[in-house]
């Protein structure tokens, strides 16, 4: 894993062996750049690169890909998450060449909460390609220098390949088969669902390590504190694939209601303290939603601050 | 086969209300053992209209006819010589049948009395369920005989997706979850092996997306 693909510095971190730190920024629901900019500039000296959400939950946004390029031209480092639901194989690669016009060096490759959950439930979804093939499509369009179809690719791509994994999704033994797969598709990074049940977590890992799947991937360990007791026990309701033990619910109706946000950030750095040991973890992703103000808290006081500078 | 649903009456009024002399058409196929569109339903669509416009004062002229199948230019000829006795014909049909009706009688006004909804299957009485969306080119055999295509929201071909939950589909908790059955079947068979292998990028030119399909045989050709 050591010879670099991108110019990218997330790829550089995470090869040099460094813990990497990604966040994440979602961009607003009107076409005013300024609040990318803004959360952008919050969190741009706390992390290695900032994931831009697409269309998260199905909710019609501002473009991943513009957001991204606004945070490129503050010389912040995106990572382009790009979901197969909303298009097809010719508006895909059309969009990677798009980001790497930019020389955005990073994205990662999902397939999409599905459109029921948005403000489009009526309209089509895509799924042309699933988010495995989506994988395998940009790594052949950077190591092949092709399209699809075949055809050359005048300056190919130079992406970093990421995709998502969740650990607690049903069913739980092809939870590291799954893995297994993604880094087959050619997945270098890989970074998680929220992670709240550790125990499930490190049997995970524990599972991937017996493979050797951690030796051939970066694993980065999604992280999203709590706001409230109210955040947690929705996360756990409602939210398809989220495992939020009964303890965390305890532990922030334990505490008085305005004191919950700083429990819930207090959790979160102790997550990360205790995974940055385990074998096999090798970074954070920190998707504090509508909450970038406290992301350079948890990374101060998880002691992964300063950032590496390669 | 194919599932269909009886259409709103409401909307069926709307759409008949302005015709004197109506042909209820049902289709002794697919439609009649999904229950939408037989002769039962036919008996029961025509007593309703009727009633309706005899409230309203409107007496109208609605028959009732029930052929072998409406997909098949020979059954449908069996009207022939009765269709210029209506302004309309609500066939009970798929959009199949629909469809081949309006093109046997170029003038005479047809209007869909059932929403054609996908091809399934009985599941339990009262129960329809989705089991093909005829893509033109089947994975069955590499699923374990459980289709993704047709029974995931995402139809995900390297499944299953984050949302899968308690072998649920993340869009409805009584759906469940094609990748949860496949992974099922596949451990039944004792081929868990296969999951892991990659699913390539499917060609969907066979599917909607390469226009209207034909299947042409010469060897049954005339």
């Amino acid at each position: 894993m050591s010879d670099l693909n991108t110019a990218g510095n997330l790829e550089k971190v995470l090869k040099a062996g460094h813990i990497g730190v990604t966040s994440e920024c979602g961009p607003p629901r009107g076409s005013d750049a300024e609040e990318v900019k803004k959360k952008g500039a919050l969190i741009r000296d706390y992390v290695d690169a900032i994931n831009v959400t697409d269309n998260q939950t199905a909710m019609t946004r501002m473009s991943s890909l513009a957001a991204c390029i606004h945070l490129k031209l503050m010389g912040i480092e995106p990572v382009l998450q790009m979901v197969t639901r909303d298009r097809n194989r010719v508006a895909l690669q059309s969009d990677i060449l798009g980001a790497a016009s930019f020389d955005i060096p990073n994205m990662l490759c999902l397939s999409g909460d599905h459109q029921s959950f948005g403000d489009c439930a009526q309209g089509q979804n895509v799924h042309d390609l699933d988010s495995m093939q989506l994988v395998q499509t940009v790594r052949y369009m950077r190591d092949e220098g092709k399209f699809l179809g075949g055809d050359a690719i005048k300056r190919p791509p130079k992406i970093f390949v990421g995709a998502a994994a969740n650990p607690f999704a049903d069913p739980f033994e092809i939870r590291v088969p799954r893995l297994a797969k993604k880094i087959a598709c050619g997945a270098e990074f890989i970074q998680t669902q929220c992670i709240y049940n550790l125990d499930k977590f490190k049997e995970w890992i524990r599972r991937a390590n017996d493979r050797g799947l951690t030796e051939k991937t970066f694993i980065m360990a999604g992280m999203t504190p709590m706001k409230s007791v109210g955040m947690a026990k929705y996360m756990k309701k409602r939210v398809p694939g989220m495992d939020v033990p009964d303890e965390i619910i305890a532990r922030l109706s334990g505490v008085p209601k305005d004191k919950q946000a700083q429990e819930g950030i207090n959790i979160c750095v102790e997550h990360i303290q205790e995974l940055k040991e385990l074998k096999g973890v090798s970074g954070f992703h920190i998707m504090a939603i509508e909450w970038e103000e406290k992301v350079p808290e948890i990374i101060e006081r998880a002691g992964l601050y300063p950032r590496p500078v390669i | 086969m194919i599932i269909a649903q009886k259409k709103p009456l409401e909307e069926i009024i709307d759409e008949v209300k302005d015709f004197n002399r109506l042909l209820i058409l049902g289709c002794n196929e697919c439609v009649t053992v999904c229950e939408a569109g037989g002769k039962k339903e036919v008996e029961i669509l025509a007593s309703a209209l009727r009633m309706y416009f005899i409230n309203k004062g409107d007496e109208k002229k609605i028959d009732e006819k029930t052929l072998e199948r409406q997909c098949d230019h020979e059954y449908l000829e069996e009207i022939r010589n009765k269709i210029d006795d209506y302004d309309a014909v609500v066939s009970l049909a798929c959009g199949v049948g629909v469809q081949f009706a309006a093109e046997t009688y170029l003038t005479t006004p047809l209007i869909p009395g059932v929403n054609t909804v996908c091809l399934g299957a009985n599941e339990d009485r009262g129960l329809w369920t989705e089991r093909c969306q005829a893509c033109g080119s089947c994975v069955l055999a590499r699923t374990g005989g459980i289709c993704p295509v047709s029974r995931c929201a995402k139809r995900v071909l390297n499944g299953p997706c984050g949302g899968s939950t308690n072998g649920k589909c993340e869009i409805n908790k009584d759906l469940d979850c094609a990748w949860q059955l496949i992974i099922d079947r596949l451990k039944a068979l004792n081929k868990m092996d296969d999951y892991e292998k990659i699913a390539p990028i499917k060609d969907w030119s066979t599917d909607r997306a390469g226009g209207p399909r034909t299947v042409t045989r010469e060897d049954v050709k005339i």
